[in-house]
């Protein structure tokens, strides 16, 4: 797996046929990218199958949401490519690319405050809304609103006075009102307590068993072990191990680094 | 009885003129707040809605058709410059944003000059007569329409952004731009459109209080001043302020040029506005936003 980080730079060349062979997952191929002179990720290979529920690794400042940035369509990497369910997303926009399919909850939330809870839970939908109404909103909303009866509740609530996990619960929400194939989740668990955490992450699993592909990123790998089936650790931007969660959970040195052991 | 009527004209001309300076602060409040930029182009389209709507009378000879067609025509005339002078920078930070406003407006300015001429423009107001009197109130029509128009525009605005999905996708992206792409909303797209609305406030502003001021093609930079002063009154980027900062200081002129001098008319609003950045800079209904970490 090591070899993978240093991908060669023709690999950032990766023609769209090759994303396309590689089937209906997120294929990411060297990606190497940052700000500016501060070069952040090395290149970075992962996959993620249809369905599948995947964990990206790593301790603070290792490139997580430099990541998902490249992934969402936020930052343009420096080079690598971008797949998703056989199209080359690398040079799309991130409005874009959720029409694509793949929608991000980004890290810290990014709720809309001075909107209420069902206007935020609206603009999710909005490719669906404008400039054609997709009718199967209004049925998604009620689905969204059974998944978290807090939101319902909360509805006419500006998402700016909602409690951290609310706003957490407020930010899935709304990238699935998308009707994504794969959502990105940038640290689901940050700053809430870990009774909140169980909360979020029971929904997670709620969502990947409906068949979402999901693939997150944590600090801490406790829960998500119990979440995803593989996982990947990302250390100063290259992919330095890869497997099932079982064989990682059993990894001394992962146990070390991420279980806080 | 005599002070009461007095008063009570008073009022009104405030109002409408108030309702004039809200139009331009409302203009200046949306573009700010899509993208924290101030807007220089403003009063140029105030100026414009004024000169085009003249233009137009010259061909249509029917002031309410001269009006539509020159607020639609200046709406239109906002979404282009967004298209050629916003658009092509391509990282729009505020204070580029509002060098590249400042040109906008000399070119405007120039344009107008050059293809309308330096003459003041004016036109007849939309009724016949221009002063009715009621009960003793003496009163000019023009007003009564302003206010009225004024009131309607702001209504139609208001049901926009509370009530259509691309006007929750412009509040979505004044909130947080980086969020509103996640979900999909085209950002530019948004800046395009906060332009025209932008445009489309201060060209009809321009073609209403025409017929009570006239219009030169240089009267944009004073038309913008208010306008800003209005915003910065009620509170920059807050939209129902930039409403009661236009109003109030509509009255504050009127009461002010009445009582003390007509010749401090522009003099009031430049005091004005310097209290408010001593006193009160976040406005006068400046409050912390709702927020929580
Ligand atoms: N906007 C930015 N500009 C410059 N450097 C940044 C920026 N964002 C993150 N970094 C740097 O990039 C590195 C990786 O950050 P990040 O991807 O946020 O890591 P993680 O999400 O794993 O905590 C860090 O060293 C961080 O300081
Ligand atoms: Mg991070």
């Amino acid at each position: 797996m090591p070899d993978a980080a240093i991908a060669p730079a023709p690999e950032g060349a990766v023609p769209a046929s090759t994303a396309a062979s590689l089937g209906d997952g997120l294929v990411v191929r060297g990606i190497h990218a940052g700000y500016g002179e501060m070069r952040v990720l090395h290149g970075v290979d992962i996959e993620v199958a249809a369905g599948e529920a995947v964990c990206l690794i790593g301790a603070n400042g290792m490139g997580k949401t430099t990541l998902m940035r490249c992934l969402a369509g936020l930052l343009r990497p420096y080079e690598g490519t971008v797949g998703f369910a056989g199209r080359n997303l690398t040079g799309l926009s991130a409005a874009a690319r959720v029409r694509e399919g793949v929608a991000l909850v980004p890290e810290g939330r990014h709720v809309f405050k001075p909107m209420t809870v069902q206007e935020n839970l609206e603009m999710g939908a909005y490719k669906r809304l404008w400039p054609r109404r997709d009718p199967k909103v209004a049925a998604d909303l009620a689905h969204i609103y059974e998944i978290f009866p807090r939101l319902k509740e909360r509805r006419t609530s500006l998402a700016g006075t909602l409690s951290g996990g609310e706003q957490q619960m407020l930010a899935i929400g709304r990238a699935l009102m998308s009707r994504p194939r794969l959502l990105l989740l940038d640290e689901p668990s940050m700053g809430l307590a870990p009774r909140v955490v169980q909360e979020i992450f029971a929904v997670i699993r709620r969502i990947s068993a409906e068949g979402l592909a999901i693939l997150l990123t944590e600090q801490n790998a406790r829960m998500a072990f119990r979440t995803v089936s593989r996982c990947y650790v990302l250390s100063e931007g290259q992919i330095i191990s890869e497997g099932t969660s079982e064989k990682l959970a059993a990894d001394p040195a992962v146990k070390a680094a991420y279980l806080g052991i | 009885m005599d002070g009461t009527n007095t008063l009570v004209q008073l009022v009104i001309a405030g109002l409408s003129i108030g309702s004039i300076y809200a139009l331009i602060a409302l203009g200046f409040n949306i573009v700010f707040k899509c993208t924290g930029a101030m807007n220089f182009a403003q009063g140029e389209w105030v100026m414009m809605g004024g000169m085009v709507t003249a233009a137009l009378f010259g061909v249509f000879s029917s002031v309410g058709l001269a009006v539509v067609t020159a607020t639609v025509l200046i709406g239109a005339i906002g979404l282009v410059s967004e298209r050629i002078t916003i658009w092509p920078v391509r990282r729009p930070d505020p204070m580029t944003l509002t060098l590249v406003t400042v040109g906008l407006a000399i070119v405007s300015r120039s344009l107008v000059m050059i293809f309308l001429g330096k003459m003041p423009a004016g036109y007849s107001g939309f009724s016949g007569t221009d002063v009715i009197s009621i009960e003793g109130v003496t009163v000019q029509t023009q007003s009564l329409w302003i206010i009225a128009i004024t009131l309607l525009f702001l209504v139609l605005m208001h049901f926009f952004f509370e009530r259509t999905v691309l006007g929750k996708a412009l509040r979505a992206v004044s909130a947080d731009p980086q969020a509103a792409s996640l979900v999909g909303i085209p950002s530019s797209q948004m800046l395009m459109l906060a332009f025209g609305l932008a445009a489309l406030a201060g060209g009809i502003a321009g073609a209403i209080v025409t017929p009570l001021t006239l219009m030169t093609y240089d009267q944009g930079a004073t038309l913008g001043f208010k306008g800003f002063s209005a915003a910065m009154l009620g509170g920059i980027g807050n939209l129902p302020g930039a409403v009661v900062g236009g109003l109030l200081l509509g009255l504050i002129e009127t009461f002010g040029s009445f009582y003390i001098s007509s010749h401090f008319k522009d003099a009031i609003s430049f005091a004005v506005l310097l209290l408010i950045l001593f006193m009160r800079p976040a406005g006068l209904f400046g409050r912390v936003e709702v927020v929580k970490a």
